[in-house]
């Protein structure tokens, strides 16, 4: 197995290892005995307004200090306005959550960047902006799509509220190991194809629970072709195929990314740090638990018809029948999915309308997916009776996004171009989609509700919103050449 | 936290599978800054209906969840977890739990017992056939009873034990403090920091 990979074994004699085996045994503060947990040690913590207050509670009640304020660092993303951030937030309860954390980080002495602050945004927005995620570190969060900061070769999951706390009083979490996955991407993907492609036909592939227990690691030459944002893009959505984590070996790209960055290494530290990423990739003759591979050249720009991540097709595809699904809680499940979504078996999926466009979530609203937005959509107008919204990351994306002017490019295609945060990915905000609305949205999750009560979300590629939003109708970029060819 | 070993009442079962996080309990209802009061939230969408099955006279008062697979999938909430205990379930059971669901679970007191496919489907026709009956999950010898059936259930090892014993992990954690700080004297300059705060190189280039 890994015939392609040329990486020696990194230290003679010892046993072959994979990516996630090395950085979790270059973390172990305590091994496991008699099926007692590992204990391991966390390099970065990030909090967010959400998942905190109940874990500062419970370290006030029991007298505890966070032990590692310098490894920790909070955000407010998901609650916040992206629309006159400078007034006082409007819903109590989300204003209320935003002061408490504000309140909070002042009393635990915990890094804090608040709305309005330039390094604000989406908590995994912001820790590879600053550098702070970097190659063979483990990094945590209070949030499912903490797997993003393993496109740097970082071993990063989601934590539930108790283990926020846990991490906050000692640094380290008890866990058992994880199993691995290689996911190998081979081949070359087709203009117009896009790294949600690969991550959304991986999932349609290994289904929402088929990566349960593991930790994936996204190998092979479309990988390697990736840029950084692409990367996160894969790793981000791997916690909707049921895994822990999702893992890119660093290489050049990785180090082109992160040096210069505020946090990165620096001098002789950056030259120390560079040694021992080198050391990270699967050695050759390493071991997964399981493997799936996927052909890049075969793939097509992809969309979600259903209520999990792991229903999609290929756009040119029509949406499936139920009656055809053998596996019978996968059929109910189909069945439901589309009454809630109010389509018909065999509908060819470029014939449905939709009413808005989301361009934002941790997914796709780094700098790249705005640029890869902005190509489809400069000169154009969105179409009549669509609303379109353009949310990014974080605001530094925002201030760089208008310094490239791609904020004129939105506005003069009748988007709406909006301050940093999670906004209708989730809808704790008051972005959502009303009742009975369709969606195009560049986030990670469709599930019923999740944009607004009611609302029906098609996951799909910045190129497959921008798109979209032009025609009205689901759409990939290919769809508007062959108009133009007309 | 409470020290489970035997859980006996009613129990619900619930025909859908993926149930996700998102459907336990909607984003609106996250905002709190409590660990309590969570119980009306729980499948908020779906209460809506008055004829899904929480809605029903004779799964009242349930302790007991029996869902299908892949049961908290998604999003990392631990509010699922607190609005399921709030509600009064103290056990649920699947075919398939979402990691990080499960771990929460362990962690409050919320006994998640996997048992297998075919099972699940046997339990709810027994639960169906005569609502109100009355569910046994011993955790001691790791089975669901009903009647006169009686199948096993998986939990790994740990969380049974700290479950039965009632431990917090933090406590438990802390016995390691000397080993912790071990570590903390070995790690490397280079490795991040978030403080003291450091100014991006190219931040006037924005």
């Amino acid at each position: 197995m890994n015939a392609a990979s040329t990486i020696p074994a990194h230290t003679d004699g010892a046993r072959p290892r994979t990516l996630a085996e090395k950085v979790w045994d270059d973390h172990l503060v305590k091994k496991g005995e008699d099926g007692t947990p590992d204990l391991i040690y966390i390099d970065l913590h990030l909090v967010h307004e959400v998942t905190s207050p109940q874990a500062f509670d419970g370290l006030r009640l029991a007298g505890r200090p966070v032990r590692r304020p310098d490894l920790t660092i909070a955000t407010e993303d998901h609650n916040t306005p992206t629309l006159a951030i400078d007034r006082p937030i409007a819903d109590p309860t989300s204003r209320t959550q935003i002061e408490t954390l504000r309140r909070n980080a002042k009393e635990f002495g915990i890094r804090l960047h608040s709305l309005g602050d330039v390094e604000q945004g989406i908590v995994h927005v912001v820790g590879p902006q600053l550098g702070l995620t970097q190659p063979g570190i483990t990094v945590v969060c209070g949030d499912s799509h903490t797997s993003t900061h393993g496109a740097f070769g970082a071993m990063a999951f989601g934590i539930g509220t108790s283990e926020v706390e846990h991490v906050m009083a000692t640094q380290t979490l008890p866990l058992k190991p994880f199993k691995t996955m290689a996911v190998n991407v081979e081949g070359t993907l087709r203009p117009g194809v896009t790294a949600k492609d690969i991550i959304l036909a991986v999932i349609a592939k290994i289904g929402t629970g088929g990566g349960q227990g593991y930790v994936l690691e996204y190998r092979g030459s479309a990988i390697r072709a990736l840029s950084m944002d692409g990367r996160m893009t894969i790793c981000n959505m791997s916690i909707e195929a049921g895994a822990r984590a999702g893992m890119v070996a660093p290489d050049a790209t990785t180090y082109a990314y992160l040096k210069g960055r505020a946090h990165a290494p620096a001098g002789a530290d950056w030259d120390d740090a560079v040694a021992y990423w080198e050391t990270l990739a699967t050695d050759e003759g390493a071991e997964f638990d399981a493997e799936v591979f996927i052909d890049a050249d075969a793939l097509e720009p992809f969309v979600t018809w259903g209520t999990n991540p792991g229903q999609g097709v290929s756009l040119s595809e029509s949406v499936p029948d139920p009656a055809s699904i053998d596996d019978q809680h996968e059929r109910a499940a189909a069945e439901r999915a589309l009454e809630y979504m109010d389509l018909a078996p065999g509908t060819p999926l470029k014939d449905v309308h939709v009413d808005a466009v989301f361009m934002g979530s941790c997914t796709n609203s780094r700098i790249e997916d705005l640029r890869a937005f902005a190509s489809i959509v400069k000169g154009k107008r969105k179409a009549d009776g669509v609303r379109v919204m353009v949310v990014p990351g974080s605001a530094r994306v925002r201030l760089e996004a208008e310094a490239e002017g791609l904020d004129k490019v939105f506005e003069e295609f009748g988007a709406e171009w909006r301050f940093a945060g999670c906004s209708m990915c989730l809808g704790m905000n008051p972005d959502q989609l009303a009742p009975g609305e369709r969606c195009a949205s560049t986030s990670n999750r469709n599930f019923e509700g999740r944009q607004g009560k009611g609302g029906r979300t098609h996951l799909v590629s910045p190129l497959v919103a921008a798109a979209t939003a032009i025609r009205g109708t689901l759409s990939s970029p290919w769809d508007l050449e062959q108009e133009g060819a007309r | 936290m409470q020290k489970i070993s035997t859980v006996t009442g009613t129990a619900v079962p619930l025909r859908r599978s993926n149930v996700d996080t998102d459907q336990i309990i909607p984003a609106v209802f996250l905002k709190r800054v409590t660990k309590t009061g969570f119980d009306d939230a729980l499948f908020y969408a779906w209460r809506q209906d008055p004829d899904f099955i929480l809605n029903q006279e004779q799964y009242r008062g349930a302790r007991i969840l029996i869902a299908g697979p892949d049961f908290g999938t998604g999003s990392s909430r631990e509010h699922a977890v607190w609005a399921l205990r709030d509600y009064g379930f103290d056990v649920v059971i699947s075919s398939r739990f979402g990691d990080i669901f499960r771990g929460n679970s362990g962690k409050q007191g919320l006994l998640a017992a996997q048992v297998a496919y075919e099972d699940v489907e046997r339990l709810w026709e027994q639960v169906e056939a005569e609502p109100g009956i009355p569910v046994t999950v011993d955790l001691v010898e790791r089975t669901v009873s009903v009647g006169t059936l009686t199948v096993p259930f998986d939990i790994d090892d740990y969380t049974r034990w700290r479950l039965l014993e009632g431990l917090d992990d933090i406590g438990l954690t802390l016995r390691d403090e000397e080993s912790i700080a071990e570590f903390e004297s070995h790690r490397e300059a280079w490795r991040p920091k978030t403080l003291p705060i450091r100014e991006p190189a190219e931040s006037g280039s924005l």
